[in-house]
């Protein structure tokens, strides 16, 4: 060695190249992204809206603060998991929510409870809950208050009004009267989808509008926190099953694109089943996940108790998450397939 | 537990509900706990007509340990267990024939509990009449109160309301509240909350407050 310079050696195990990503930063990143979906609920659907999100937000973090210091772990609340987690659950449920008589303003926050401490933090936290924390917790408000929940608001575009009219979900009309009602009630189908990509439809808060997800899930997409594989094949198996049995008349009759663009699918698809923690990690075993989650919505959604699917579709999903993995999980290299053993007969 | 001689009767009995809780500590006999009790009329009954098998059955077969061949005894103590518990759905269906309509098809299932057999196999064909006796009681009452809790809760938040049964054929319904303040507690997902919510709570109390001693296994 010639240098002169005194180069200091150091000796590390692997991994030698370590790169700037962290999960806190993964997460506040998929927050930044969820922020069109959000001010369009804010725009259609005011100040409720902003109480809610901003009320589940504050009981995710509250009560994951009290749980870690309860056990005595190290607080994690800078990892922004708990905002995210609340940030996602404001965002799936109605914006109907925040009203006094009758009182269901408690519903976010026991549902908060019920997403962070027994579906995260009884399964011991970050990274080994088995279900997505704010789809149980939507999960769990949905069936203890079907009520309260199923009540939609009318967007009004007018930030300041408290009052609203309360409407049928698209997909509500969808199930019980048919798309001929939907395109009616809409004007004409034009007008129907573009109330549908826009936003300006009844809902939960950050669903309605398709194209403010889209733009997060692409930014997601450009900057590689997820793959194309999920949401992908998410939606195209849900458009397929729309197209081929959602006619009323018969086979190959259904509107593929109003199942697409209506309910929580752009949500689900972009930003709840690609959920590190609970969706495959392996690529093939994502694009299973993908199919699954829309098969299962569309059977929900044609054949169900429920107007929308997506939410169990992702849940049950979830529960395969680690099979898939170990089913698709790489071929080690170079290592060869014991042959069978024949046995002697 | 299963050296007698040396135990009382008394904590033959209260190692059953404490110790050896059927739901609490063993994890058996989890299908009626999650089925029945989302009422609490039909969580007592149930937890009663539970009582009331596991003990007659310890009795029985305690009596008979001498003259119950090895080899067969398992036939044998299903034969016991279904004798009783035909009589026991016998006198429900006469006696508290609304009851039974509901919970009717759990009293069948008694016959295959895990803890009434597991009792007869591991205590009563060992032991004697008395310690028997006091094993079938607290196993039973161990059963009865931990119904009883799961349903007391599961009722009180799932519907805002308490049935306190008040004799045989009557009972007294207590509204708290009018609204439903927790639906999912009386359905059958939140009989798994509940179950678990309480099984953490009871070893909670265990792990805190009674340290020495208590664990068994």
């Amino acid at each position: 060695m010639e240098s002169t310079k005194k180069e200091q050696l150091i000796v590390s195990v692997s991994p030698h190249i370590k790169s700037d990503e962290t999960t806190s930063r993964i997460m506040w990143t998929v927050s930044l992204a969820l922020m069109p979906a959000m001010l369009s609920g804010l725009y259609f659907f005011g100040l409720k809206a902003l109480f809610i999100t901003a009320l589940s937000i504050v009981s995710c973090m509250v009560f994951e603060q009290w749980y870690l210091k309860m056990v005595g772990k190290t607080s994690v609340l800078s990892d922004g998991s708990g905002f995210l987690t609340g940030l996602l659950l404001g965002m799936n449920m109605p914006a109907s929510l925040w009203s006094f008589s009758p009182f269901t303003v408690h519903i976010p926050v026991i549902a908060s409870f019920f997403a962070i401490v027994i579906t995260k933090q009884l399964f011991g936290g970050l990274g080994y809950n088995v279900f997505n924390p704010a789809l149980i917790g939507r999960a769990f408000a949905l069936i203890s208050w079907p009520k309260a929940m199923t009540i939609w608001n009318e967007p009004t575009a007018a930030f300041l009004a408290m009052d609203a009219k309360t409407t049928a979900t698209p997909l509500g009309i969808l199930k019980e009267e048919g798309l001929s009602k939907l395109i009616e009630v809409f004007g004409d189908k034009m007008n129907l989808y573009m109330h549908l990509l826009t936003g300006n439809r009844a809902g939960s808060i950050g669903e309605t509008s398709a194209i403010a997800i889209l733009i997060g899930g692409l930014f997601l997409l450009y900057k590689k926190y997820i793959s194309w594989h999920i949401p992908v094949s998410f939606l195209a198996t849900a458009a397929l099953m729309a197209w081929i049995f959602g006619g009323k008349e018969g086979l190959f009759q259904g509107d593929p694109i109003v199942h697409l663009i209506s309910g929580g699918m752009m949500l689900g698809a972009w930003f709840m089943a690609t959920d590190y923690v609970t969706s495959p990690s392996v690529r093939n075993g994502q694009i299973l996940f993908g199919i699954g989650c829309g098969f299962l919505t569309m059977i929900i959604r044609l054949k169900g108790g429920f107007p929308e699917g997506v939410m169990f579709a992702i849940l049950i999903m979830n529960c395969f998450a680690p099979l898939i993995d170990r089913g698709f999980k790489a071929k080690v290299f170079g290592a060869v397939k014991q042959p069978k053993v024949k046995e002697a007969k | 537990m299963s050296s007698t001689s040396t135990t009382s009767l008394k904590d033959l009995f209260l190692n059953g509900i404490i110790k050896e809780n059927t739901i609490f500590k063993l994890a058996l006999s989890l299908c009626p706990s999650i089925a029945v009790t989302n009422n609490l009329k039909n969580g007592i009954f149930m937890g009663a007509a539970v009582l009331f098998v596991q003990t007659m059955v310890n009795i029985t077969i305690s009596l008979m340990r001498k003259v119950i061949h090895p080899k067969v005894r398992l036939p044998i103590f299903m034969l016991v267990i279904s004798g009783w518990v035909t009589v026991t759905s016998m006198l429900m269906a006469a006696f508290v024939p609304d009851v039974y309509a509901k919970v009717g098809l759990y009293i069948q299932l008694i016959v295959a509990f895990a803890s009434i057999l597991a009792r007869a196999e591991m205590f009563a064909s060992k032991n004697s009449f008395m310690p028997s006796m006091a094993d079938g009681l607290g196993m039973g009452v161990g059963f009865l109160f931990a119904l009883t809790v799961i349903s007391f809760f599961r009722e009180l938040v799932g519907k805002g309301t308490l049935t306190i049964p008040t004799s045989l054929s009557s009972a007294h319904v207590i509204t708290f509240m009018h609204t439903k303040p927790l639906l999912i507690m009386v359905l059958p997902a939140g009989g798994f909350l509940a179950v678990g919510i309480l099984m953490a709570f009871f070893n909670w109390i265990d792990v805190r407050y009674m340290k020495k001693g208590a664990v068994s296994h």
